[in-house]
């Protein structure tokens, strides 16, 4: 687990190549300070910052293949290296090490860009074939590991991090209309889209291939499901032989997860999720087990005894560090600094704190449960979806609609409300079945009143561009025949997943730390299984999980197998104005910097700051759209203004 | 003095909702709910509102869009609130 950088091409500034690639591996040295290494030739450049895990002696890099003839520099693991190995031993295949790094080398070459179809793994690489003079940067799956591209001066740069690459000749950042209304429509930019103007994300489960000819882009896999009426397409045996065969996939995935030369603790959120792989891990490993959680001083947020709970029941020797609202408040902006985009939550603070304290411990890898939520289907808007399709289908009925006291419990502010308001808020007006986006509709119109703070020229920006329209327009095409549920699935796993929680809520905050998730769900053999379950046993009535559940059931203490889903959420826009004010909040946010930047209103944005500060309870859009302006102004002052400032001064 | 009262609802709308006055001035008659400026929580600040601004107590019943879901039938529920107190 590293950060890469480089370019491929030639770099239009007289600045020698080794100097340019040791700047823009220096801006992502918190991911791999262990080592640095460089490789460059004629055209191409590639750097490396390393988190030594797998083969500490052997697995430096950029790495080439023992005939010379490929060099690639790499962030992530492949988990199933070492049967990769074997296979390409029996093929013929020569290794100088024991690294995972080696085995892309030698799968590239036997199988050539077609290999990573072959790798169980979370990965990011950027692979130079010396004979074909040619240039490919591949990205994992589900997009567990980051990389960004862009092309200046014909010359193309690649980075884990928008950072690097903005350390390159001709980067003048530029914050991008339509992004930025991605990001406060659906909560992220839409891939290959980054929120800065001709800066690229490489989408996950894609290939980036340069040489002569150019750049292309092309998918290698993409998340699909059976249609709806396809009863062949899902797996139709006993549930119980399904949940077996699961087990035992959900094992192995957590075996290889455990490869690495140095010791694996595990984050324990006192959820189903992370509970279930923690005893796996226990199961596989039965020796000392670290395991660490975030704890809230709020109990809104708070999980902190089914936490105890889980560690006592495993024996794990468990740490907890409390996450205040002051520290969210306080460590927002390197937080902003570091995930790149702006954010609408505040989530990735606390796992920021989480991940600093388990590299505090001396771990560099951890489990989690990351993913379980959307491939079995633990979302209460899964739940939520479900109702309101029942009610939509008979809309006189009044019984139906009754249902829907059962969604989110423990949200304060709903339990108080009116049967007629609850339902004004999650059917709508009466949204359309039809609609493929049908599932997050009510999510989006909560969204859709932070654009009151648009200003002019964000306004002309954006005409009449519509980012729902857009992301209809990125589904599949057989989306529309298959069943609901995956639908839902589908918008969560392919969008929100990387755009939002494996990335702000994941790789860039435990990157910041040095520290590695791993994440046993979304074990490509994992993912493919639960496709084709069958959706109701996935959510069965309203139980999220169930299949899970019955697969795992013996693992776990009855208190948390039972445990109703409790999302991981963490104080919002109160972190920055109540607990004692942190300075950077009003010059962010001040008429001057909302000039400056030139995107929101600033009138309208100080009475929503004086609101905020002065209500005893601010809502869901409120707290969107101040931390989603907040951190936008953030990302303005750190990226746009220091360049806009920098460029003046050379200019004088 | 009803034209008063609808000026102070418009007023709040605009403040803690709308939070601007340059352009989409919402309309009287305009639905919360469909331009997007209420949620859950949006709904017990308006209530919270209602009753410090006018002297009202309002009963759980009575939290139901068709009191308050647009200007002119918070304005409504209002009047109908002030007249039933003064004639008890």
């Amino acid at each position: 687990m590293c950060g890469i950088a480089g370019y491929f091409g030639r770099p239009g500034s007289a600045e020698p190549p080794t100097e340019l690639l040791g700047r823009m591996i220096a801006t992502i040295a918190h991911r791999g300070p262990d080592a640095r290494g460089i490789h460059v030739e004629d055209g191409v450049g590639l750097a490396h910052a390393r988190l030594s895990i797998l083969d500490l002696a052997g697995g430096a890099q950029p790495m080439a293949d023992i005939d010379d003839e490929v060099v690639v520099t790499f962030n992530g693991e492949i988990f199933n290296y070492v049967e990769m190995r074997d296979e390409l031993i029996g093929r013929g295949c020569r290794f100088r090490t024991a690294s995972d790094t080696e085995t892309i080398l030698q799968a590239y070459r036997v199988w050539g860009p077609d290999c990573v179809e072959k790798f169980n793994g979370d990965f990011a690489f950027a692979l130079w074939d010396r004979r074909a003079r040619r240039l490919m940067l591949a990205r994992d799956r589900v997009g567990v590991r980051p990389a960004f591209w862009a092309r200046r001066g014909g010359c193309l740069y690649f980075g884990s991090e928008i950072k690097a690459l903005l350390a390159a000749p001709g980067f003048a950042p530029e914050i991008d209309p339509i992004a930025l209304d991605q990001v406060l429509t659906v909560w992220f930019p839409l891939a290959p889209r980054t929120i800065f103007k001709d800066i690229f994300e490489l989408p996950p489960g894609h290939l980036l291939v340069a040489d002569a000819d150019g750049v292309r882009v092309k998918p290698y896999w993409q998340l699909s499901f059976p249609d709806a009426q396809d009863r062949a397409g899902c797996d139709t045996r006993d549930p119980r032989d399904v949940a077996d065969e699961l087990r035992a996939l959900l094992e192995d995935a957590t075996r290889i997860r455990l490869r690495a030369d140095v010791p694996v603790g595990a984050y324990l959120s006192g959820g189903l999720d992370s509970s279930i792989v923690t005893a796996m891990m226990k199961s596989l490993a039965p020796e000392q087990l670290r395991t660490f959680s975030v704890a809230f001083e709020d109990a809104e947020f708070d999980e902190r005894p089914f936490q105890e709970l889980m560690a006592a029941a495993l024996g794990t020797e468990h740490r907890v560090i409390t996450c205040t609202a002051d520290d969210i408040g306080r460590l927002f902006p390197e937080i902003v600094a570091h995930v790149e985009r702006p954010l609408v939550r505040t989530g990735p603070a606390p796992l920021h704190g989480l991940a600093a304290f388990v590299r505090s411990q001396g771990l560099k890898v951890v489990l989690t449960g990351e993913g379980a939520d959307e491939v079995f289907a633990g979302y209460d808007l899964f739940k939520e979806a479900k109702l309101r399709r029942f009610c939509a289908a008979q809309p006189g009925s009044p019984r139906r609609k009754l249902l829907l006291q059962r969604l989110y419990p423990y949200l304060p502010q709903l339990k108080t409300q009116s049967q007629s308001y609850r339902e004004a808020f999650f059917l709508g007006d009466g949204d359309d079945l039809g609609d493929p986006l049908f599932s997050h509709l009510p999510r989006f119109r909560t969204m859709r009143g932070i654009k009151t703070f648009y200003g002019p020229a964000l306004r002309e920006a954006l005409g009449a561009y519509d980012a729902l329209a857009e992301l209809r327009e990125k589904l599949p095409a057989d989306f529309s025949r298959w069943h609901p549920l995956s639908q839902a699935q589908y918008l969560e796993t392919a969008f929100l997943l990387p755009g939002y929680i494996l990335s702000s809520q994941g790789d860039r905050v435990s990157m910041a730390h040095a520290v590695e998730g791993r994440f046993p769900f979304l074990d490509p053999r994992v993912i493919d299984f639960a496709t084709r379950i069958p959706p109701q046993l996935k959510l069965r009535a309203l139980r999220e999980k169930h299949i899970l559940r019955e697969a795992t059931r013996d693992l776990l203490p009855a208190a948390i197998a039972d445990r109703p889903k409790q999302p991981y959420r963490a104080p919002d826009s109160h972190a920055f104005l109540r607990s004692g004010r942190h300075g950077y909040v009003e010059q962010a946010m001040s008429p001057v910097a909302l000039a400056a930047a030139g995107l929101f209103e600033p009138a309208a944005v100080q009475k929503l700051l004086r609101k905020c500060s002065t209500s005893r309870a601010v809502g869901a859009r409120d707290n969107a759209a101040f931390v989603g302006i907040l951190s936008t102004q953030l990302l303005h002052g750190r990226f746009v203004g220091r360049a806009t400032a920098e460029s003046s001064s050379q200019a004088a | 003095m009803p034209a008063l009262h609808r000026d102070k609802i418009r007023a709040f709308i605009r403040d803690n909702f709308l939070f601007r006055e340059d352009r989409d001035a919402i309309a009287d008659s305009d639905s919360l709910l469909d331009a997007g400026l209420i949620d859950s929580t949006g709904i017990l600040e308006l209530v919270a509102f209602l009753e410090a601004e006018f002297g009202l107590a309002i009963a759980d019943a009575d939290i139901v869009p068709e009191n308050l879901d647009s200007i002119e039938r918070i304005d409504a529920f209002v009047a109908t609130k002030l007249h039933t107190s003064a004639a008890a």
